[in-house]
């Protein structure tokens, strides 16, 4: 795994239209390698799929990392109107999750905000010739004209990559699915919404078993939802949901039927005197993701990344700082809603360092092991082949130096939500509003 | 600044100055949320709170009632309408959606243009 101290990140690719109108179709919704890191799947706000493989050229000589190009794209989901609760379902792809493989095609999961499905790719590279019965072009044949029995044979053609809904898991959710997680098991994977958790069997569609459930009995009493859950990457009968709170339950399914009741929970205390209106807000989990060796859990909130130890429960044993500046703007940050901005992070392959974004299109890099942060940049500017991305710096106050950017200059509207890293390699996606960036680490 | 300023600034600071400078420190986010209120007198006291939650959850929601449609097809003047309680939690919005108002969604038949 080469998953050692980074110095520098090169531009590799970068994908989607140039042009600043943005079409709302085409806002990245999720971004996600799959097992191997050999296929790159996008959602977008329009429910399309794009999936991109990594071509594997000069595997000896490492420095020419391969590109990825695209692989397959199709409509995942289609917008719906739920006329008997006089709602709007939108086609948005809320998250990807990949099956582990285990014949050639490959599967994954998308959700919109209500419907769950299970997506076959497959490639398709020969095709059978000589039928007995048709005509090449389809047509049958006179049978007064067959006289002889052959046997039909595969011919090579043209590559065809071919996506089919296998599954569709729909109806179980009275809220908007905000995750989904495959077991560890192969046979099971969980679906959140802003109240419940249910799980599903991969073979099963008409029925899913609820197994948290935090509505309370009078929705005037509402003061908390469920933000993010996850599985435990090894242990089937663990999850993870974090909460609009900013705490953290870690369930065990073989305790009960209904894990209602958490077995631990991940909290840190709040000093009461620092408490203002923002407080709650911005304490509110975005997403949770495990470790790779699944003995950590990493949290994202408004400000802050924090990195929690599955043994201890009354704090985090790391915090870092995303934009910390932003503390001292909450107040316009609320009025224009960006307060609400649901970031995401993700762990590289050994667990050394995590990322995250941030707005005008910077994203961050928190190195754990070398105490190392750094900014970078996802912009068309910065990109030519290979060129190495400047760490950058945001001046809170104060005099600015040079090549620094003042809080104020920030585009708001430029915010980095989804990113992903390569799980074997240093190779990340980085996604803008409707562009993907993939950056690797130079290899000197 | 003047020469004779800058004189005074290198001195010690008393201990008025002191007790100035602390004052000033305020947390930040306490500082947002003085201007926040400032700015929205009316903001609920309950910090971030049900009412953004009953939000979230009610988004995506479009109000079609066919009755209230008909009425305002007829266009009756001086019509009441019933007044929403000031406890009533649910946001509804303030105008009487029609089928017209509700977006015919179709799916995009546009292929996505990072494939492109």
């Amino acid at each position: 795994i080469m998953c050692g101290p980074v110095r520098d990140w090169c531009f590799s690719q970068v994908k989607g239209a140039i042009d600043d109108d943005v079409a709302e179709a085409d806002i990245i919704s999720t971004v996600e390698f799959n097992h191997t890191g050999e296929l790159l799947a996008t959602g977008d706000k329009g429910g399309r799929v794009v999936i991109f493989q990594q071509e594997i050229e000069n595997k000896n000589l490492p420095q020419f990392r391969s590109e990825y190009n695209v692989y397959s794209t199709f409509q995942s989901h289609e917008p719906e109107f739920d006329y008997l609760k006089s709602l709007e379902i939108e086609e948005k792809i809320n998250k990807i999750r990949w099956l582990p493989q285990k014949n050639a095609a490959q599967f994954l999961l998308s959700t919109n905000d209500k419907t769950i499905k299970l997506w076959k790719i497959s490639e398709r590279d020969k095709r059978p010739e000589g039928y007995n019965l048709k005509e090449e072009d389809g047509r049958y044949k006179d049978p007064n004209t067959i006289t002889s029995l052959r046997v039909p044979v595969l011919i090579p053609m043209d590559l065809m990559v071919e996506a089919s809904p296998r599954r569709v898991f729909a109806n179980a959710h009275t809220y908007h699915i905000n995750s989904i997680s495959v077991n560890s098991d192969d046979e099971t994977y969980l679906s959140a919404d802003d109240l419940r958790i249910n799980l599903w069997h991969l073979e099963i569609t008409d029925r899913s078993f609820n197994i948290v459930d935090i509505k309370p009995a009078n929705m005037e009493e509402l003061t908390e939802v469920i933000t993010a859950a996850e599985f435990h990457p090894h242990q089937c009968n663990t999850f993870v949901y974090s909460s609009s709170k900013g705490t953290l339950r870690l369930c065990d399914m073989r305790a009960s039927a209904l894990c209602d009741k958490h077995s631990k929970l991940f909290e840190e205390p709040e000093d009461p005197s620092n408490r203002s209106f923002f407080s709650e807000i911005i304490s509110s989990i975005s997403d949770v993701k495990f470790s790779h060796n699944g003995r950590y859990m990493m949290t994202r909130d408004y400000l802050s990344v924090k990195i929690w130890d599955l043994n201890m429960e009354n704090r985090p044993v790391e915090t870092y700082q995303v934009h910390e500046y932003l503390r001292s703007k909450l107040c316009s940050l609320y009025e224009n809603d960006c307060i609400f901005d649901k970031f995401e992070c993700c762990w590289n392959g050994n667990d050394s360092v995590v990322m995250t974004g941030s707005y005008n299109n910077f994203f961050r890099m928190f190195d754990r092991g070398q105490r190392r942060d750094v900014t970078l940049e996802a912009s068309r500017e910065n990109s030519k082949p290979m060129q190495v991305l400047k760490p950058r710096k945001v001046c809170a106050g104060g005099k600015r130096k040079k090549d620094e950017i003042s809080v104020d200059s920030l585009d708001f509207n430029k915010k980095i939500l989804h990113t992903a890293w390569h799980p074997q390699d240093n190779i990340i996606a980085v996604a803008t509003t409707n562009n993907l960036y993939i950056f690797q680490d130079k290899v000197n | 600044m003047s020469g004779d300023n800058e004189e005074t600034q290198t001195t010690e600071n008393t201990p008025m100055d002191e007790k100035q400078v602390q004052d000033k420190v305020i947390s930040p986010e306490k500082s947002e949320e003085a201007k926040l209120k400032a700015r929205y007198p009316n903001l609920g006291n309950k910090p971030g709170g049900s009412d953004l939650l009953r939000k979230r959850l009610q988004k995506g929601q479009k109000y079609f009632d066919s009755g209230d449609y008909n009425m305002a097809k007829a266009k009756i003047k001086n019509k009441q309408l019933p007044t929403a309680a000031p406890e009533k939690t649910e946001i509804t919005g303030d105008h009487i959606p029609t089928p017209q108002d509700l977006p015919q969604r179709k799916p995009s038949l546009v292929a996505s243009k990072l494939a492109g």
